[in-house]
């Protein structure tokens, strides 16, 4: 019930994220969702994609610091207070988001985070019912 | 010893040695040679050394014949560790100084309690030099301990009669209280120090030219241009004198600036100098850059026989109008080997490396960048990531943190450390490129 991420980390530093996203674009790789945080030396570019160990194995040998991360896609529906219902499930359960980022995905809002302690997050979702995504979704 | 002091107006500490002319000089330090080798022939490493060389003490007739005499450098110091060149029993020495020894095995140098009057009456001569007497308060913002910045300047300024305040190095407005309620006339600190100590005034709405006593100051045992030498000047509103001292040939008293502060006068009846060139080894003429090469002629317990300091400078002249004739030597311009000295601290590459290839984490390749940033000298490491081994931020902040403190216990500094993606460094044709100097230091 987790899908795969691409995790890239690139120097705060003018024309590594395009280089990222030519290798990507030349494989003809389509991507997702994406999210770079703003840091001082560094940063994660977190990459969902519709074939990540094609990409996670095409940045490995450019020489690219790059880790395929298990996340879970939550599927909400479009509306008012849906992601504090499905939050608030996992935080009552002592769960902590170590990032969370969020995207629309054929009309349903979609919530992809790092949960900590996973299998107990996973436990949550199907206890609560909530909907996921997997990768034959993409 | 003969503690007794000139009279306050005389400009000498010790008129005598300091007015010599060239040919007294050398007369002098022919005997002194001559003593200082018959001496070393008590230290089983330096009569195996004039064996292999088929030298004997009697050899040496002339100063020229000096350079028959093998040089001596930090690796014998580390073979011989710790009391291998050591010309008396340990009985007679009442003092141990030793470097860090990060790099292999340290390096001890022993003091006879005659080594220690001496090494107090140069740094007596250098203070008196530019002009400070009983009546001043010197404090001594060095580190204490095994560095001989402390304890250096520390008795030779009680020789000198001053009245002394050990401050050691740090806790900046613990010092800035010290120099206005004791009234503190001259202080000694690493340049990059004084311009801590002068933001911290700042802050804290103190004026040096208004609200403290001083004078002058001492500057050393760090690299700083000129530039950075007239900066430290006009913060502070007084005249600051560099400063040369390594510990192998006592510490802190070998060269210091006269009033006219056109180079360092290195005292001759104390050292013969040498400059050469560090490939060829051969003597560069004056004015040429090459390594400075000193043997000690007055050190009991360790005289050093053309020591190779490894640090780059140039003769300057040999005649001075404040009537001191030893060698003025140019501020050191550099080392012919990858030392760093950074705050006072010297620093190899090979240590900062050894700490890096600790984390798996981390892949070979590393920068280590040297910075002038507000007067502040630092350094940054900058190290490649292997694998990437989370999409955590806060792990990778973590494993920045432990490289960072692991690297203070090794350099006592803490630098700040970049983590970078793989490959990203400049790898260089053969000989990896570590170290960038980007200090306003050797202009």
């Amino acid at each position: 019930m987790t899908i795969k991420q691409l995790s890239i980390f690139i120097e705060n530093k003018g024309g590594t994220l395009i280089q990222v996203l030519e290798l990507l674009s030349q494989a003809g790789i389509q991507i997702i969702a994406s999210t770079v945080a703003d840091t001082m030396d560094y940063g994660i570019y977190r990459v969902l994609c519709d074939k990540p160990t094609d990409a996670y194995l095409l940045l490995r040998e450019h020489g690219i610091n790059v880790q395929l991360a298990d996340v879970m896609a939550l599927s909400i529906d479009d509306q008012p207070g849906m992601a504090a219902h499905a939050v608030r499930q996992l935080s009552d359960a002592s769960v902590s988001i170590l990032y969370m980022y969020s995207f629309l995905w054929k009309g349903k809002g979609v919530l992809v985070m790092r949960t900590e302690p996973a299998e107990r997050a996973k436990e949550i979702v199907l206890i609560n019912k909530i909907q996921f995504l997997t990768e034959k979704d993409f | 010893m003969d503690k007794t002091l000139p009279s306050d107006a005389c400009r000498y500490f010790n008129e005598a040695m300091e007015t010599l002319d060239r040919p007294q000089i050398e007369a002098l330090q022919l005997e002194r040679l001559q003593a200082t080798v018959r001496r070393c022939m008590n230290s089983p490493f330096y009569k195996e050394r004039f064996e292999q060389a088929g030298l004997k003490p009697e050899d040496i007739r002339s100063l020229d014949d000096l350079r028959r005499i093998p040089f001596t450098t930090k690796k014998d110091l580390r073979d011989t560790y710790p009391f291998g060149i050591s010309c008396v029993p340990l009985r007679e020495c009442v003092r141990l100084h030793s470097s860090s020894g990060t790099t292999g095995n340290p390096t001890v140098i022993l003091h006879t309690q005659n080594d220690l009057d001496e090494w107090a009456n140069q740094v007596a001569r250098n203070l008196w030099m530019v002009g400070l007497r009983p009546d001043d308060v010197f404090q001594n913002s060095s580190g204490y301990g095994m560095f001989t910045g402390g304890l250096g300047f520390q008795y030779g300024a009680e020789r000198l009669g001053m009245l002394t305040i050990p401050a050691a190095a740090g806790n900046s407005l613990r010092q800035i209280k010290f120099m206005t309620d004791f009234g503190t006339t001259a202080l000694h600190a690493v340049p990059s120090y004084v311009t801590r100590l002068y933001e911290v005034m700042q802050s804290c709405g103190v004026d040096p030219r208004k609200d403290t006593k001083l004078r002058v100051l001492a500057i050393g045992a760090e690299p700083h241009s000129e530039e950075q030498r007239k900066r430290i000047e006009e913060m502070m509103g007084v005249k600051a004198y560099n400063s040369f001292g390594m510990s192998e040939m006592c510490g802190p008293g070998v060269g210091f600036e006269c009033p006219e502060q056109n180079g360092l006068h290195f005292w001759e009846d104390y050292y013969i100098v040498e400059i050469v060139d560090p490939e060829t080894l051969e003597p560069v003429p004056d004015g040429e850059v090459g390594e400075l090469v000193l043997t000690s002629l007055c050190r009991e317990a360790m005289p050093l026989l053309r020591y190779r300091t490894r640090d780059l400078t140039r003769v300057l002249g040999r005649t001075c109008p404040c009537g001191r004739n030893h060698v003025r030597l140019d501020r050191m311009r550099g080392r012919s080997d990858d030392m760093m000295v950074l705050r006072g601290v010297n620093i190899f590459p090979i240590q900062i490396e050894k700490i890096l290839m600790q984390f798996p984490e981390l892949a070979n390749n590393y920068l280590i960048t040297l910075t002038t940033d507000d007067d502040n000298d630092n350094m940054t490491v900058e190290v490649e990531l292997e694998e990437l081994f989370t999409d955590d931020y806060q792990r990778l902040q973590g494993l920045q943190k432990r490289i960072q403190r692991a690297l203070k216990d090794e350099i006592l500094l803490t630098p700040h450390v970049k983590l970078v993606p793989k490959g990203t460094l400049p790898v260089s044709e053969g000989k990896a490129v570590r170290v960038s100097d980007k200090r306003k230091v050797y202009q």
